[in-house]
């Protein structure tokens, strides 16, 4: 067993090297850096961080700041929104795909189409699907008789906005992963069921629910960390407006190390959001006992 | 799924998201700034290597640089450039410029790279860190003075200046050195849909305007119909910069020492710019606009006038089916005409500044390279040769093509200083609160003074 790993290293290097130097190094660079002034342009050594430390002014800085909390709320308003959603859509694709009913190959791709779609190009779409005026969702709600909010021009729903670009553009990443552990579930147990007299609801409950728990808390974190991380959409469809309704924590971090050249205050941002995450990924790890339930 | 597998497959998602944060940003560099300058139409360009010539052995090549002094028993050099401005479609005119510098200096070879705008500043602020920046290379208004205060750009004091444009080169030049050559060159001016004009009854703009004369025109557009509107200009800090020396104002008293930002100059020039819109909407709301831009609103023919670049000739040309024309833009207690600029610098730990001067100079101020410029309708060349220029007035539309020559004579320079894009997003901020009503225009510059005092030291 021990020989069988030691002969796993060569073919695990070129991907480790790559996360080593890549991934690894600059996040530990950028702790450095975080306690430091540097601005982005001068030649990075350890003259410039010595010259250049600050101790933790930077963090000081960007607790005590408004706008960090301001932005923060913001992204913290986004997750509440997105994540019921995504994960109802994500599970509402996933029961559809699994009953293998004719097509359902067609719409597994269909439904993972937008996945693939780069965010510039799905950005430019909605916002024309948003746009007030000539939108479709608007002119939709117009059939009806509802007059649609302005959207992306409305300081209240230009969030909302993102959120449902946001979830037709994951629903279909998340949905996969949810169907693969639909799949996984072993018929016997449904067959078992039947035989007591489960009906449809029960089943869905009592088996289908409790043993996908497992996927669906992966999906749920996953989310979570790149929903925390959320900024091609918001630059691309509101550059953080209406009047910074949507501005987020990763826009302020790109636009301080590139914008202002205040790399050590990007990286100090960037690993204050990282801690966050960190904390409130361990808090759903506590959490998990009470509702996920693994195989063992 | 076992715990195991979640808890690494976690693991290895965390890790991403700081690496993300701080080194990765191919995926993230939509720019945020306006940038009203040229870079515009160069979106999704690729990045783009032209082809060098090979032999380096061009000093033995021919006669003809015997008549050139600098290429007198000069030793082969081969130098970089990186520039933005050539992608998406002009990387053959800058191919061909080359191909004309390096005849008459056959001993400098050019590695020229192209780099398309979104990539562009990322990419070089990180080579600049690590001591891989090219020997020469374009950089827009925005970033210069920042690379400037920070000491990368060498001094290009001992270069020929003697043939630019003499507003352009001082756009580049921080507290008496010079850092950069103006490597090209645009302004803006007024444009005007004429078929709206003759429907309103309206005579046309001309230079003696001023926004008064605007505004009474605005009204009687807007007055043809819902979807009419009189004119757009954007309620941003590039905007508001120009407009405010209309009004005799200035973001920054003259020695650049304070921020005068909500001077009473400045606010009566914000305060026609957001009347516009709240009071008598002759400029759509952002609801109005639905997400259309402002050049497709003048295109679909329901705007009156548009303040903005000579780079949109060529998209109105093909795009609209009106009659359209321009003029000087109007003033009110002076005028004042924006310009862009994007700077030719040198690297200053380049070994090899000669030839990297030699050869940005040549490229921005030569006539042979503002020929072939003016030819491919690639901006203006940033140079004082009336001659040279003139064979842009050639072309139509816009039949008054002079009024762009006519414009120079009002330029105004941006007010640069190290933190140059912090104050425009500080002012935007709030001027664009201004513009929804959110904020009185005095208190939104008032804010904007206070905290641009409060986030920005000035030297």
């Amino acid at each position: 067993m021990k020989q069988s790993k030691w002969k796993s290293i060569p073919f695990l290097l070129p991907s480790l090297l790559g996360m080593v130097v890549l991934s690894l190094l600059p996040i530990l660079i950028a702790i450095v850096l975080s306690f430091t002034d540097w601005n982005g342009l001068d030649k990075l050594n350890l003259a410039t961080i010595q010259n250049e430390f600050v101790g933790f002014k930077n963090y000081i800085n960007i607790l005590g700041s408004a706008e960090f909390w301001q932005v923060l709320g913001h992204t913290v308003y986004f997750i509440v929104l997105y994540l019921p959603l995504a994960m109802l859509a994500s599970m509402g694709i996933a029961l559809l795909l699994n009953k293998g009913r004719k097509g359902t190959a067609f719409f597994r791709i269909v439904y993972y189409i937008p996945v693939l779609t780069s965010w510039v190009a799905a950005s430019l779409i909605w916002k024309w699907v948003l746009s007030s005026k000539y939108g479709i969702i608007n002119n939709l709600l117009a059939l009806v008789g509802i007059t649609g909010p302005a959207w992306l021009s409305s300081p209240v729903w230009a969030m909302p906005g993102i959120v449902l670009a946001s979830v037709w553009k994951d629903m279909g990443f998340y949905g996969l992963f949810l169907l693969s552990g639909l799949t996984a579930i072993n018929t016997t147990y449904y067959e078992a069921a039947k035989v007591d007299g489960a009906g449809k609801l029960t089943m869905f409950f009592k088996i289908t629910m409790p043993l996908v728990t497992p996927t669906l808390f992966f999906c749920l974190i996953m989310s979570l960390i790149n929903a925390f991380q959320l900024f091609p959409q918001v630059q691309i469809m509101t550059e953080g407006g209406p009047n910074g309704a949507t501005r987020v924590v990763v826009e302020r971090i790109y636009t301080y190390g590139f914008s202002y050249f205040k790399m050590g205050f990007a990286s100090a941002y960037s690993w204050l959001l990282f801690v966050i995450i960190f904390i409130l990924t361990l808090v759903q790890f506590k959490l998990q006992n009470g509702w996920v339930h693994y195989e063992s | 799924m076992k715990r195991g597998f979640v808890i690494l497959l976690i693991a290895a998602m965390m890790l991403g998201l700081v690496a993300c944060g701080n080194t990765n940003t191919t995926n993230t560099s939509q720019n945020t700034q306006n940038t009203a300058g040229t870079a515009s139409t160069s979106e999704n360009a690729g990045k783009t290597d032209n082809s060098t010539p090979t032999d380096s052995a061009a000093a033995t090549d021919n006669s003809t640089a015997a008549d050139s002094s600098a290429a007198d028993a000069a030793e082969p050099v081969t130098i970089t450039y990186c520039n933005f401005n050539a992608s998406g479609g002009n990387e053959a005119t800058l191919a061909s410029m080359y191909e004309a510098f390096h005849e008459v200096y056959p001993n400098i070879t050019v590695e020229i790279e192209t780099v398309a705008y979104s990539d562009y500043f990322t990419l070089m602020q990180t080579r600049v860190a690590g001591g891989t920046a090219p020997d020469c290379y374009e950089l827009n208004i925005e970033n210069f003075a920042s690379y400037a205060a920070k000491g990368v750009l060498a001094d290009l004091s001992a270069s020929d200046t003697s043939k630019f444009n003499t507003t352009a080169l001082s756009a580049f030049n921080v507290n008496g050195t010079q850092y950069g050559l103006p490597g090209n060159f645009s302004n803006v001016v007024l444009f005007f849909n004429k078929d709206l004009f003759d429907q309103a009854g309206v005579s046309y703009p001309d230079s003696s305007w001023t926004w008064d004369d605007v505004q009474a025109a605005s009204e009687a557009i807007k007055a043809l119909g819902d979807d009419y509107y009189g004119i757009y200009a954007p309620i941003t800090y590039n905007e508001f910069f120009k407009v405010a020396a209309q009004f005799g104002g200035s973001l920054l008293n003259s020695d650049k020492t304070m921020f005068t930002i909500n001077s009473a100059e400045n606010i009566a020039a914000a305060q026609m710019m957001v009347d516009r819109i709240l009071v008598s909407n002759v400029q759509p709301t952002s609801e109005q606009m639905g997400g259309m831009g402002d050049w497709d609103l003048f295109e679909s023919g329901r705007l009156g006038m548009i303040p903005t670049g000579i780079w949109a000739f060529n998209t109105f040309t093909d795009a609209c089916d009106f009659a359209w024309d321009i003029c000087v833009e109007p003033g009110q207690t002076q005028k004042a005409t924006h310009f862009f600029s994007n700077s030719l610098v040198v690297n200053a730990s380049s070994e090899k500044k000669d030839a990297a001067i030699t050869w940005i100079t040549w490229l921005a101020s030569s006539d042979e390279s503002a020929q072939l410029r003016i030819a491919a309708g690639w901006d203006l060349p940033a140079i004082n040769n009336q001659d040279v220029l003139n064979g842009y007035l050639a072309i139509t539309p816009p039949e008054n093509r002079q009024a762009v020559f006519d414009s120079l004579n009002y330029l105004v320079v941006p007010p640069i200083i190290e933190d140059y894009s912090m104050m425009a997003d500080i002012i935007t901020d709030k001027l664009s609160a201004a513009a929804t009503g959110t904020m009185t225009v005095q208190e939104a510059l008032d804010a904007a003074q206070s905290e641009c005092e409060a986030q920005i030291t000035l030297k």
